[in-house]
């Protein structure tokens, strides 16, 4: 039924579009849809004086500061490892690249929890890696550098993965027929092969940015957790819930969900960028 | 297809029972309690499996589930089929009576000492050698000492940190309340982090290297001094706490509903015999009976201790303290 | 292309002939090389040494110990069981929504493919909450739940339910893509020349994407067993009941079982090696297949 509402189709002769529709949509609708409407409609339940409290609180906006910006930093500094990475694995031939090029999906197959106590093991003040830095006066657990420790490795894969199909699909004529008009292999690496994956690599930022500003498993063994310092918006919205405090935990988690939205929309569009890249 | 409807048909039969119900067709316990008990009711829970089984010949186990104790009581209320809460307060538990009326108002006269059959206190632990001399509440105050302490909105241990705080800041300033507050607001403004629960803030301090004091349960800073990490922390005792009677107590509507009174119950009197309180002063606790504490004399400090009475019990000092607007909320503001 | 060598251009004199500069100096090539690969070391191989040699540090008898206590086989079946349903439950959503959205036309396309994608990116501890919100006492349908002695949150189903919504879009996301670079040329050839729906679906169009949907299977199922942060917003921390293995790793970290809960953490890792080594292994079988394939 909701086929035929939605039939401003095309006529195809490939059968299915109502069941596969039909089941898409309840599906969607039963776990996405309805309970992220329950959310918004608790949201402005809450009025508009809670949630200007909420929003303008100084600890609400201390943990937007930390979530976004340590995210964006970690993504950053994802991008120039992964391209590197990215690069290394396409084009150089050396001992053992196909199991680390295997290993690059880790961090998306190892849950958050393990990656958490395990980089707190190794950057705490007496940790494998904690101690040498500590006597440098470098404190990396328990502080924004550690959330941002803990971000880096969960984002690692994305950029990685997003650059290496480009690159795989590179066509490298255009390199040669640089090289042969005279250029400097920099000059051909920044005006020939870099620009075509400029797309892969926003996408691959994009996502290891969003993924990072709601990683919480990984972060809440490393980070302080102090309020105003190392204080993510995921855990702020699970103190707000054991307070039982729904109508602060839901205006944030609003907050949370229209920045996530927009972050998707710019990831959509890149990943359609980049496929015209490709294609065209 | 029919690996859906397979699917379906298991996810059915687990959402329509009590999760208790369907794993196991022996008696079993859910006991809702607050965060430093772990180790206590796991091994509790073992003694009276063993003692329930020679009384009764029947198997029974006791679930566990631990969170802040203000937490838990809400998560009883709504929904949590707890047969018994094992709380930090009896405030917690009240909050169980009125809102949800799960059980009845003078829950509290059911069990001998105020259904407490063990108490505690609040003391302080520091790092080894005391290097910022923190022997007493003042010095909790004192400009550059950071303390650690959980949230009264969630932990009842923090709670109970706060009412001996308040207790001797009311002494110290001749009950002048606006003094007190000064003073108490000092001591939460050298707090950089409150976690969620007691066993949370102790975590902070102890693992995560925040802070120079913590304001702890006797039990918790006894069992990370004495078993956890001796060489690392060391327990002060204030001048003056307060004495701490975590309450039990039986969930009326969820027994009756279970069919598991008989075993609620049974579960709670063995916390008052003699290998219950051996068991709680094994945890660090203060047992009710003296006998108990024979195996370890010089275990708990004397001190002097103020009762909750002194403050007009927690029903008032819930409502001037820790409601929304309340002196805390005025006292502590995060993150600025 | 694959060629590294320097190359000569025969059509210049011979003092203008120099290597033509296709791939980076030996330096270059080095350094880069050793950038990357103590990035990895020091991001993916090092937390893995960690989380093994911690879990052994007390002795393998006291690993054991840690692993065949009741709690923790509790723990294991759990997390099992919850991957056992959500994985195929995504599966199924993910092969009907990317055939709807890859093989027709219609409006609203792209706002279908953001909803699906949008549990990804929104937080995992949001994607517990929401169910609080509609299933939890207070919620919207709790007091119908409570009426009919149904429980969603604090007990099993709602652990399930939560990871439902995380991992929701891991399929969809692998095989969309992947199904709009083959267009619906195959369909329509099996269909022309008289396959079922179901006969296209099952012969022609699954047999395309596998490696898509093996992938999107493997990131599903890895998100599914190490789930954090929304099921400890619904579980209701009962230990042995709804504590899956992370939320039972954070209990044991909490009461300074460190040994025991780098123990539970090794057997996830390894769960997690288990699967990236079973996607190599069919890939490589793949690729030696179509490698044989293409000398006949």
């Amino acid at each position: 039924m909701i086929g035929g509402a939605i039939a401003i189709r095309q006529r195809s002769i490939v059968p299915g579009f109502g069941l596969s529709l039909g089941v898409t949509l309840s599906y969607l609708g039963l776990i996405v849809i309805i309970p992220l409407c329950v959310l918004l409609l608790k949201t402005s339940d809450a009025g508009w004086a809670k949630i200007w409290m909420e929003l303008s609180s100084l600890r609400t906006l201390a943990a937007f500061r930390v979530s976004f910006g340590v995210a964006f930093l970690a993504a950053a500094f994802n991008t120039v490892f992964g391209c590197i990475v990215a690069w290394v694995l396409v084009r150089y031939q050396f001992f053992g690249r196909r199991l680390i090029d295997a290993m690059i999906d880790l961090p998306f197959a190892l849950p958050t929890a393990v990656a958490g106590i395990s980089l707190t093991q190794i950057y705490a003040g007496n940790g494998w890696l904690g101690a040498a830095l500590a006597t440098a006066g470098i404190k990396v657990a328990f502080t924004p550098l550690g959330i941002l420790v803990a971000l880096a490795f969960v984002g690692l894969p994305f950029v990685v993965r997003t650059v290496q199909p480009v690159l795989q699909d590179f066509d490298r004529e255009t390199e040669e027929a640089g090289a042969l008009l005279g250029a400097s292999r920099w000059n051909i690496l920044r005006r020939v092969v870099f620009p075509p994956l400029v797309p892969a690599v926003m996408t691959g930022f994009t996502l290891a940015f969003a993924r990072g500003i709601g990683e919480y498993g990984s972060v809440i063994f490393i980070a302080g957790n102090m309020p105003g310092y190392s204080e993510i918006v995921p855990l702020l919205i699970v103190i707000k819930l054991e307070q039982f405090d729904y109508a602060g935990a839901t205006v944030i988690a609003s907050l949370m969900l229209v920045a996530s939205f927009i972050l998707l929309l710019a990831i959509n569009l890149l990943q359609a960028w980049t496929r015209r890249q490709q294609g065209g | 297809m029919r690996g859906l409807a397979l699917a379906g048909v298991v996810a059915a039969m687990f959402a329509c029972c009590n999760p208790l119900d369907v794993v196991h067709a022996d008696t079993t316990l859910l006991n809702a309690s607050y965060e430093p008990t772990r180790r206590f009711y796991s091994d509790l829970n073992k003694a009276f499996a063993a003692r329930w089984q020679a009384d009764q010949g029947e198997k029974i186990t006791v679930y566990q589930s631990h969170a802040g104790s203000g937490a838990q009581a809400r998560s009883v209320s709504f929904g949590l089929e707890a047969d018994v809460v094992t709380l930090a307060l009896a405030y917690d538990i009240d909050a169980i009576a009125e809102r949800a009326k799960l059980l009845p108002r003078d829950w509290q006269k059911r069990l001998p000492n105020n259904s407490a059959p063990y108490t505690s206190t609040i003391v302080f632990l520091v790092r080894k050698g005391n290097p910022k001399q923190v022997r007493d509440w003042p010095d909790l105050a004192r400009e550059g000492v950071s303390v650690v302490t959980p949230n009264p909105k969630t932990s009842g241990g923090a709670r109970w940190n706060y009412m001996a705080a308040w207790g001797y800041a009311l002494r110290l300033h001749d009950n002048d309340e606006e003094q007190a507050r000064e003073l108490l607001a000092r001591i939460y403004r050298n707090a950089p982090v409150l976690d969620t629960g007691s066993r949370g803030a102790t975590i902070t301090f102890t693992r995560r290297g925040i802070g120079d004091v913590l304001i702890a349960w006797e039990n918790e800073a006894l069992l990370v001094a004495r078993e956890i990490s001796s060489a690392d922390f060391e327990v002060v005792v204030p001048s003056v706490s307060i004495l701490a009677e975590p309450p039990v107590a039986v969930v009326d509507k969820v027994v009756d509903k279970r069919g598991t009174r008989k075993a609620a119950e049974a579960y709670l009197n063995f916390l008052y015999t003699p290998e219950g309180q051996q068991l709680a002063a094994t945890h660090y606790y203060r047992p009710r009976m003296r006998e108990a504490t024979e195996g370890y004399p010089d275990r708990f400090a004397k001190l002097e201790l103020k009762n909750i009475e002194d403050f007009g019990g927690w029903a008032q000092a819930y409502t001037t303290h820790f409601a929304d607007g309340g002196v805390f909320d005025r006292i502590y503001r995060p993150g600025s | 292309m694959v060629d590294h060598a320097p190359s000569f251009d025969a059509s210049l004199p011979q003092a203008a002939r120099r290597p033509l500069p296709l791939t980076e100096s030996a330096g270059a090539r080095t350094a880069l090389i050793t950038v990357a690969l103590g990035f990895l070391l020091l991001f993916l191989l090092l937390p893995l040494i960690v989380v093994f040699a911690e879990a052994l540090r007390l002795g393998l008898g006291s690993y054991w110990a840690a692993i065949g206590e009741p709690e923790a086989l509790a723990a294991i079946r759990l997390t099992l069981l919850t991957a056992l349903i959500v994985v195929p439950l995504n599966a199924i959503f993910g092969i009907a929504a990317a055939w709807a959205i890859t093989k027709f036309q219609f409006a609203g396309k792209n706002l279908l493919i953001t909803l699906v994608d949008l549990p990804f990116s929104v937080s995992p501890v949001i994607g517990g909450m929401v169910f609080v919100l509609l299933f939890g006492l207070q919620g919207v349908l709790g007091p119908w739940l409570a009426a009919h002695d149904i429980h969603i949150i604090f007990a099993i189903p709602g652990v399930i339910i939560a990871t439902l919504f995380v991992t929701l879009p891991f399929v969809a996301r692998e095989l969309i893509p992947l199904m709009q670079k083959q267009g619906t040329e195959y369909e329509e050839a099996a269909l022309m020349l008289g396959a079922s729906g179901w006969q296209t679906l099952f012969r022609v169009t699954l047999p395309n994407i596998r490696w898509g949907l093996l992938y999107g299977l493997l990131l599903c199922n890895g998100r599914a067993i190490g789930e954090f942060g929304a099921v400890a917003v619904v579980s209701g921390h009962i230990v042995g009941l709804t504590t899956t293995m992370p939320l039972y790793i954070e209990v044991l970290y909490n009461d300074f079982n460190f040994a025991a809960a780098f123990a539970v953490a090794s057997l996830l890792t390894l769960m997690a090696f288990a699967t990236l080594i079973l996607r190599a292994i069919l890939e490589w079988r793949a690729a030696r297949l179509l490698a044989r394939s293409r000398l006949h």
